[in-house]
């Protein structure tokens, strides 16, 4: 039951997050070569991922020896999360630059403005560019939440519930993304990479050790403590990682206003 | 025929590679390392349970330290 709704939570973040930035290039496409191509080249990519985790997913959970199941998708959670809490630990101490939706968008528009990219067809036709701009910013964006949904899915028999929780998190983001439209900025993104770096790699030292037939005290409960193991090493990461900047990059993020931009982030 | 097949199976590899390696190998060589330590522990409970988590924070904190900003 805890495991469950860990999961969920999981996948329902890690898609949010990679949905946040498909809508961007979804938008940038929309707003520039209309919304109708927009519309369907996302409703085409979200269709096919929809097709690989079908096809891929269940084969996967009544072929494939549960035991070797969760190694071998223990590591690829690993691989996963430990990526996304070292570019989250980076971000936040200042290492590397913050994933700005503003500069994706206006990148995007520019790319895609009329005379750029061929001229835009009028706006209630269909036009190629806007399409597969929405399919690709989709589609690509969206592999990486079909590894996460089949992974935690598959290892736990609950290929659905995952699967579900990501099409929950598609539906909220592009309903938000309607309202909001062009502040997607807004969204605390780095935190939210954070947030699921953290469950994936947990997630990941699970799965690992079952798999392999180490036996978690408490069974599933073990995962609450390995989040918390996990969110306290991230705590003391940050700050040791913030003094390794070099001198004046230092100063300059320990000074009142990053911190104050810092906590308007998370 | 053969050209475009591959083609496609280049890209499929260069998407794993990408995916699994990409511009941290020391995370794929870590993981491999935790796995094979959660393997190798399985009948040590204890050292598993706390050696796991362990190593997979050294993981994290060798790549972290490996990607920052240098002056």
């Amino acid at each position: 039951m805890t495991s469950t709704v860990v999961l969920m939570l999981a996948v329902f973040a890690a898609s949010a997050v990679e949905m946040v930035e498909a809508l961007t290039i979804v938008v940038a496409s929309g707003t520039t070569r209309g919304w109708r191509s927009a519309f369907e080249g996302t409703a085409v990519a979200v269709v096919a991922l929809a097709a690989i985790v079908g096809a891929v997913g269940v084969p996967l959970i009544h072929l494939v020896p549960i035991a070797v199941l969760r190694v071998v998708i223990g590591g690829l959670l690993l691989i996963l999360g430990l990526a996304w809490l070292r570019k989250a630990i980076l971000r936040s101490s200042g290492h590397k630059a913050m994933h700005d939706e503003d500069a994706v968008y206006a990148k995007t528009v520019a790319e895609l403005a009329p005379g750029e990219a061929g001229g835009a067809a009028p706006r209630r036709q269909r036009d190629a560019v806007g399409f597969v701009v929405a399919f690709k910013g989709v589609f690509l964006e969206g592999m990486e939440v079909v590894l996460i949904v089949l992974s935690l899915g598959s290892s736990s028999h609950h290929l659905g519930l995952a699967a579900a929780a990501a099409g929950a998190a598609v539906v909220i983001v592009a309903g938000v993304g309607i309202v909001v439209a062009r502040q997607l900025s807004e969204v605390p993104e780095n935190a939210m990479k954070m947030g699921v770096g953290i469950m994936l790699t947990s997630f990941g030292v699970f799965w690992a050790g079952e798999g392999s037939g180490v036996h978690w005290p408490g069974s599933d409960l073990s995962i609450l403590v390995l989040i918390a193991f996990f969110v306290a090493v991230t705590s003391l990461a940050i700050p040791l990682m913030r003094r390794s900047l070099p001198g004046a990059e230092r100063r300059e993020s320990g000074s009142i206003p990053s911190r104050l931009d810092e906590a308007a982030s998370s | 025929m053969s050209a475009a097949i591959g083609k496609y199976v280049s890209a499929f590899g260069r998407f794993w590679w990408d995916f699994l390696v990409g511009d941290t190998p020391e995370v794929f060589a870590g993981v491999l390392v935790v796995v094979g330590a959660a393997l190798a522990l399985r009948h040590e409970r204890a050292a598993a349970v706390a050696l796991v988590p362990l190593l997979t924070v050294a993981v994290l904190a060798m790549s972290t330290y490996r990607g920052r900003k240098r002056a």
